[in-house]
């Protein structure tokens, strides 16, 4: 049996939907994980829908991708039949789920960047990504609603809930510097106005953390070293785990239909 | 084992066909604020809402069934209330 | 997902109850007689408040631990068009769940409580879920018959006298409309596949029949219950009377799916009217020593699922705590400012 990983011709805008949505497919893998787990019925309920939300944005931008990329690609392929090394999420996206403190502050450091990041790709230039950005926004926009609640009840809840934060926060910060990130590829789509720079949403990004995180009262980290290579592929060991469980059946049985 | 209790909301929720809210079931909330979310992601799945209350549900009175007779009763024979009671030719139209 | 008629009787003989009572009763009865809808601060016998505390409670947690055989293959799902259906219905289960649990509350008895109940195991939930999802097949089955089964039980109780509960039904029945099409759908795409694929569909279908048939609770003859329930419209219909419809419904599906029931005595009956319209598919004898097992708490995997639940109630302790704690914070400091 032949191996059935594909290959991406990774164009700038290629590479630019496999970033996007390898973050949403990853992240909204990882909130599904908590299924049958929360911490009541009310949050497993919230939990799945930002999980959904995000499955949906990671469709959207692969089907997309597999449309610019022209080779006879699909969500499931690039979902299904890429290896770790192909994968281009942040390393932020795919830290385990931990507790619930831990997956509140990834996915609330995650959405403090991703609601004005996608309001204000309404305005690229390519409408298909505006579109996918104008849904996108709104479901970011309640994730960080939501998640931002949770910060701040966990932050100044019980001595319990704050200690638990605080180490999320302080074992999340390193992975938070990669979302600002972008290389040539990227740049080039920047300066054709097709998508924006990551790095012109940091102010607003840590205003709203700093303001959370305050009402929380829990410590903003100091600037310091932060941990990048999830979008070319340099990622952590977790992922890996992840993929294996995610790819199993399209593994075991290549070119069955589901 | 459980030693957390959560208060009890009531949802009512007001539809896409601009009806006034209605009560759709309630769920469990440290607070307002969560309470509101969780009716939002526990109620409103399949675009069931425009607008969510979120009220309390130790903060409703309710009538006492038992009462039902001394409350309700007497309005039923006020038929004088309903435009049927009166008669109006047909050739003066609709009215 | 589904109640199963596991609850027995325990309401106190007529002649000790004072004549007052018995005339409340008589009046609540005329009541459900003429179809009306009790609500919960209505007056109600005792026992019809505890059967239905029993049988909502029961439902509520057969919902919540039937998330986890479903929820046990969303993070192996084989496309991300099944991996998202898969998610938004095992959500949809968790929120039946809650709605039922409200209906639950309506009768007196907090979310806690019935959840301690759960899991300290004296609260019984559908047998159905004790049994391991082994392959992908078997959410195919799980959404084709588990569903199937469920909807079979669940459109009457839509006309339960307990308005709550109706209301509860009616909403979960609603939603649950796309549940079986999409367990259907995974065992026709996996029949129309490899021959690897088809196979796993067959065994999943062997494993799953016979426990789908138990759940419809003890035949009539050995049902204690059923009785009182039907007169006060809980039931509507027999367990028997319920396994006969799905088994009808059901046998058609299966021979258009290509699989084979596991029931060498599978045979249909016509109509014995005579009138040609109509028939029965007779079954096979159902293994009841398997389902008391089970129902026992010897089935492959209630002690896992019993483990998994309270492993997600215990980890949760502290952010439920969270979220009170700070809730008081909040209050005082309104009421100091």
């Amino acid at each position: 049996m032949a191996t059935n990983t594909i290959r991406v011709n990774e164009s700038p805008l290629v590479l630019y939907c496999l970033r996007r949505a390898d973050d949403a497919l990853v992240m909204g893998h990882r909130l599904s994980e908590w299924c049958g787990r929360g911490p009541a019925l009310e949050e497993e309920m919230a939990l799945a829908n930002m999980g959904l939300d995000l499955l949906g944005q990671a469709r959207s931008l692969y089907t997309y991708a597999a449309e610019v990329e022209a080779a006879g690609n699909d969500e499931d392929r690039y979902a299904y039949l890429r290896d770790a090394r192909q994968y281009r999420n942040l390393l932020l996206a795919e830290q385990p789920n931990g507790d619930f403190a831990r997956t509140i502050l990834r996915q609330f450091f995650y959405a403090a960047f991703a609601d004005p990041y996608w309001r204000a790709m309404m305005k690229s230039s390519d409408p298909t990504l505006a579109a996918i950005a104008a849904k996108s926004e709104k479901e970011s926009a309640y994730h960080l609603r939501h998640t931002a609640e949770w910060v701040i009840r966990l932050g100044d809840g019980t001595e319990e809930s704050h200690r638990r934060a605080a180490e999320a926060v302080a074992h999340l910060w390193p992975y938070t510097g990669e979302m600002f990130e972008a290389d040539a590829a990227e740049q080039e789509l920047i300066a054709a106005g097709v998508v924006m720079d990551p790095a012109s949403f940091r102010a607003e990004w840590d205003k709203t953390v700093s303001e959370i995180l305050a009402e929380a009262t829990l410590e903003k980290p100091a600037p310091g070293w932060m941990q990048k290579g999830g979008r070319t592929g340099l990622h952590s060991e977790h992922l890996g785990h992840m993929l294996a469980e995610m790819q199993v059946l399209q593994r075991t049985y290549p070119d069955a239909t589901w | 084992m459980t030693k957390t209790v959560t208060p009890l909301w009531e949802v009512f929720i007001r539809s896409r066909n601009g009806l006034s809210h209605k009560h759709v079931g309630s769920l469990h909330a440290a607070d307002a604020t969560l309470a509101l979310q969780a009716a939002r992601d526990v109620y409103t799945r399949r675009g069931e809402g425009l607008s969510i209350w979120v009220v309390p549900s130790n903060a409703i009175t309710a009538s006492d069934p038992g009462e039902k007779g001394m409350m309700f009763e007497p309005a039923e024979t006020k038929i004088y209330r309903h435009p049927t009671f009166y008669e109006v030719p047909n050739e003066v139209g609709h009215m | 997902m589904y109640t199963q008629a596991l609850n027995s009787r325990d309401d106190t003989p007529a002649a000790i109850r004072p004549a007052e009572e018995l005339e409340l009763e008589a009046r609540f009865q005329a009541r459900v007689d003429a179809e009306e809808r009790i609500e919960a601060n209505d007056w109600m016998p005792a026992a019809y408040r505890k059967t239905l505390v029993r049988q909502i409670s029961q439902h509520a947690h057969s919902e919540i631990i039937g998330m986890l055989p479903e929820g046990n293959w969303i993070t192996r799902a084989p496309s991300l068009r099944r991996k998202a259906a898969l998610l938004a219905k095992v959500q949809d289960e968790c929120g039946h769940g809650l709605y039922l649990y409200a209906a639950a509350e309506t009768l007196g008895v907090s979310r806690e409580e019935l959840t301690e109940q759960l899991l300290t195991g004296r609260a019984k939930y559908s047998s159905i879920f004790n049994y391991p999802t082994m392959s992908w097949a078997d959410i195919g089955a799980i959404g084709w018959l588990v569903d199937g089964a469920a909807i079979m039980n669940q459109i009457p109780l839509c006309r339960c006298s307990y308005g709550p509960y109706a209301r509860a039904m009616i909403r979960v029945c609603k939603e649950e409309s796309f549940h079986q099409r999409q367990g259907y759908e995974i065992m026709l795409t996996l029949c129309r596949g490899s021959e690897e694929q088809k196979a796993m569909a067959q065994d999943a279908l062997n494993r799953w029949w016979w426990p789908c048939l138990m759940m419809f609770g003890p035949p009539d003859a050995a049902s204690q219950h059923s009785d009182q329930s039907t007169k006060w419209k809980i039931k509507r219909f027999s367990n028997d009377e319920l396994r006969q419809k799905f088994v009808d419904a059901t046998v058609p599906q299966a021979q258009y799916l290509g699989l084979t029931l596991p029931d060498p005595d599978l045979r249909f009956v016509p109509d014995e009217d005579g009138d040609g319209t109509t028939g029965h598919w007779a079954y096979g004898e159902i293994d009841w020593d398997e389902f008391k097992q089970v129902i026992a708490g010897n089935g492959p995997c209630n002690r896992d699922r019993l483990a998994a639940r309270n492993k997600a109630h215990a980890e949760g302790e502290w952010v439920r705590e969270a979220a009170m704690a700070h809730a008081a914070k909040r209050r005082a400091r309104q009421q100091a400012a």
